[in-house]
């Protein structure tokens, strides 16, 4: 089980954090990887604090619980910091990523002390400037692949395009914004 | 050639029925088990099966349409949770008492209140008098096994009852994990043609279903309901073991893991049982002699089984995700008990309650109910029914 | 199933499978006449053969062949008294039943 890889998505109903999950759990098991990827339904609102979480593993996973102390934390929505623990139990060898426009130094306040890497990214610069519109779980996505290193850029890159051909087949259109905003993720991640 | 994919409970099931093709299926939306219908529903819109949908107007009506199509000769089937099913209540009994094999996926759920959409087995247990067979599932992979499972089961000629397909809602049901799929055709064979001796529309005998029954036959017709349940035990057996032949995977009606030589055990089912086999694991890491029992046939019950199984342990936490409200045990506590106690065989039981509305079961609450128990093997324990997890 | 088997003392691994009745018109082997306490009494004479009688009887205990009826079928008839009400020619009679 030291091999496992634990991931905790906090976010807001509507912004897609599940969605995030259940995608990355999707490329992670095509590159043959023992997947879960899960959500924890409270109230089910939009705007509701939601939270998600994937397992990721070489050998068969057979629990179901929660996550409690994950490898990585990726907060979708940045207002969470201020009424979310998001950083309990987070372990100090692994990272947070973060949606914000601001530096991490900003934030180090609201993370509780937290001692390990905090990296953090434009969600919302990045999917108006490839999309147009503001989706953040796509360049969310691609952020904590690139911080986890669960799987290589270009294994990624290859296995969402197969993906997302399947899931827009009736409207590719969509498909080139939506790799754009995943590789302006990997190289803005920071 | 097995197929490797990866799919949340909900789908596994979905797919394995639109393996299986069946005639028809009522269904009302409840959470969680809503996605079985919605995917499904789709299917039917492709054209990938050619099964009658019937979008009714309530859960009564739901199981109402299934026992009418069922007794008309078509494969029904349906799904719901929760209060869902607590609607389809008399219909319930109609199902099993009509002997008609009608199959249920039931994504377990909590029943209100206070109102609460997440795990626990409380809907399931609350119909295990109902006559129906009742198999559960600790992953996504044994839903759909056991629902590939269910007509040859439920429509064998010695059985001839409906059966539910019970899963644990949200936990599995909405979590996509790794699932190895048979192919289409290797489902269509093992489950076969639905080819019932008697039905209302057979152009070739006329039939009445469910006539009035007055007391010097309705217990009669009770004892013979009772024996077509007895049957299922053996029939559950025989289909897992060629189901196993197929897949070289599933057990009949429990899952002994690190029996051999334990000393204390936790009997539980559903999802709870691969966290479990966690914390045996490490506790077997650090020595301790530690096993676990995960109940896949719930109905019939394998009582002689069991106790065999837990022969030569001290102590034994028995694990009812659901309260009973009767200050004395839940269903598997009195079940296992009576067990325990017909064979002879008296050792401590802690019989918990858990999991309630969705509270998380954590490898290390399972270590504590093992710590429990070795305290109680070692000094004895007046307090035979307890609660795990729950704030004091 | 052996159908022949089937009577009021017959053990319960004679019944059919859920109860189910295997064919049509199986109510006319059970003689609920010898329910009724008093029945109906046919005067052939004062029927005009309107045939009012026949569709209201619950039991069709009152059977019609050729466009008329005919004696009343005591095996069935449960004495109700419908039929006396319904006849307009004082035809059908019974004890207790006034018109």
């Amino acid at each position: 089980m030291n091999n496992m890889v634990e991931i905790r998505w906090h976010g807001r109903g509507g912004q897609g954090a599940k969605t995030a999950a259940l995608l990355l759990a999707d490329v992670a098991f095509q590159t043959g990887k023992y997947v879960q990827g899960f959500p924890e339904y409270g109230p089910e609102r939009m705007g509701a604090p939601i939270t998600a979480f994937n397992r990721i593993s070489d050998n068969d996973i057979r629990v179901h619980s929660n996550i409690y102390e994950p490898d990585y934390v990726v907060v979708v929505d940045e207002s969470l910091l201020d009424t979310v623990d998001v950083t309990a139990g987070l372990k100090k060898e692994g990272a947070i990523v973060i949606n914000t426009d601001k530096d991490k130094e900003e934030l180090l306040p609201k993370l509780n002390g937290y001692e390990g890497e905090v990296y953090v990214i434009d969600a919302r610069e990045i999917s108006v400037a490839a999309l147009g519109k503001y989706f953040p779980n796509t360049p969310m996505l691609a952020a904590i692949v690139k911080v986890s290193g669960v799987m290589d850029r270009e294994t990624f890159m290859s296995e969402m395009r197969g993906s997302y051909a399947h899931k827009f087949a009736s409207k590719p259109e969509v498909i080139d914004g939506n790799m754009k905003a995943l590789e302006m993720a990997f190289d803005k991640v920071r | 050639m097995a197929k490797r994919d990866r799919l949340s409970g909900n789908e596994a099931v979905a797919e394995a029925l639109r393996q299986i093709n069946p005639d028809v299926m009522p269904a009302f939306p409840i959470t969680p088990s809503t996605e079985i219908p919605q995917y499904f529903s789709k299917f039917c819109a492709n054209g990938q099966v050619d099964t009658e949908f019937i979008p009714v107007e309530s859960e009564h009506s739901a199981m109402s349409a299934a026992i009418g199509a069922e007794s008309a000769g078509a494969r029904t089937v349906s799904a719901t949770s929760s209060a869902g099913m607590a609607y389809m209540w008399e219909e319930l009994y109609l199902a099993s008492a009509n002997r008609l094999p009608i199959a249920l996926a039931l994504v377990n759920r909590a029943l209100s209140g206070p109102i609460n959409i997440n795990c626990d087995h409380s809907d399931a247990m609350g119909a295990r008098d109902a006559g129906w067979i009742q198999l559960f599932a600790e992953t996504n992979q044994e839903a759909y096994d056991n629902m590939v499972q269910a007509y040859r089961i439920a429509e064998h000629k010695d059985v001839r009852l409906p059966i539910m397909i019970c899963q644990d809602g949200f936990i599995t049901s909405h979590a996509v994990q790794n699932i190895t799929l048979m192919e289409d055709e290797e489902v269509r064979n093992f489950v076969g043609e639905y080819q019932p001796e008697q039905y209302l529309l057979n152009p070739n005998g006329t039939m009445a279903v469910g006539p009035y029954s007055v007391s010097n036959h309705y217990m009669e017709a009770r004892r013979a309901q009772a024996e077509a349940m007895h049957n299922a035990k053996d029939v559950i057996k025989a289909v897992a073991e060629e189901f196993a032949a197929v897949t070289g995977r599933g057990v009949a009606w429990f899952e002994e893991y690190a029996m051999e030589d334990a000393e204390l055990a936790i009997v539980l089912m559903g999802s709870a049982a691969g966290t479990a086999k966690d914390a045996v694991d490490n506790l077997r890491a650090a020595g301790k002699k530690v096993g676990l029992i995960k109940i896949r046939m719930f109905r019939p019950f394998p009582a002689e089984e069991i106790a065999e199984a837990l022969k030569n342990v001290k102590a034994v936490a028995l694990m009812d995700r659901t309260e009973s409200f009767n200050d004395h045990n839940g269903p598997i506590g009195a079940d296992v008990s009576t067990a325990l106690f017909r064979a002879g065989k008296l050792c401590e039981t802690i019989n918990y309650v858990y999991g309630l509305g969705g509270r998380d079961v954590r490898v290390e609450d399972i270590e504590k109910v093992f710590a429990d128990l070795e305290e109680a093997a070692a000094n004895g324990t007046n307090d035979h029914y307890r609660y795990m997890g729950v704030r004091e | 199933m052996d159908l022949t088997k089937l009577s009021e003392q017959c053990s319960w691994r004679d019944l059919t499978e859920g109860m189910q009745i295997y064919e049509g018109g199986t109510s006319k082997q059970f003689k609920t006449g010898e329910w009724a306490s008093i029945k109906p009494e046919f005067i052939a004479d004062k029927c005009k053969q309107c045939l009012l009688c026949a569709p209201v009887c619950p039991d069709s205990a009152i059977p019609v062949k050729d466009s008329l009826r005919g004696e009343f079928d005591y095996d069935h008839c449960k004495g109700c008294g419908i039929c006396v009400n319904a006849c307009k020619f004082g035809a059908i009679v019974m004890e207790g039943v006034n018109k």
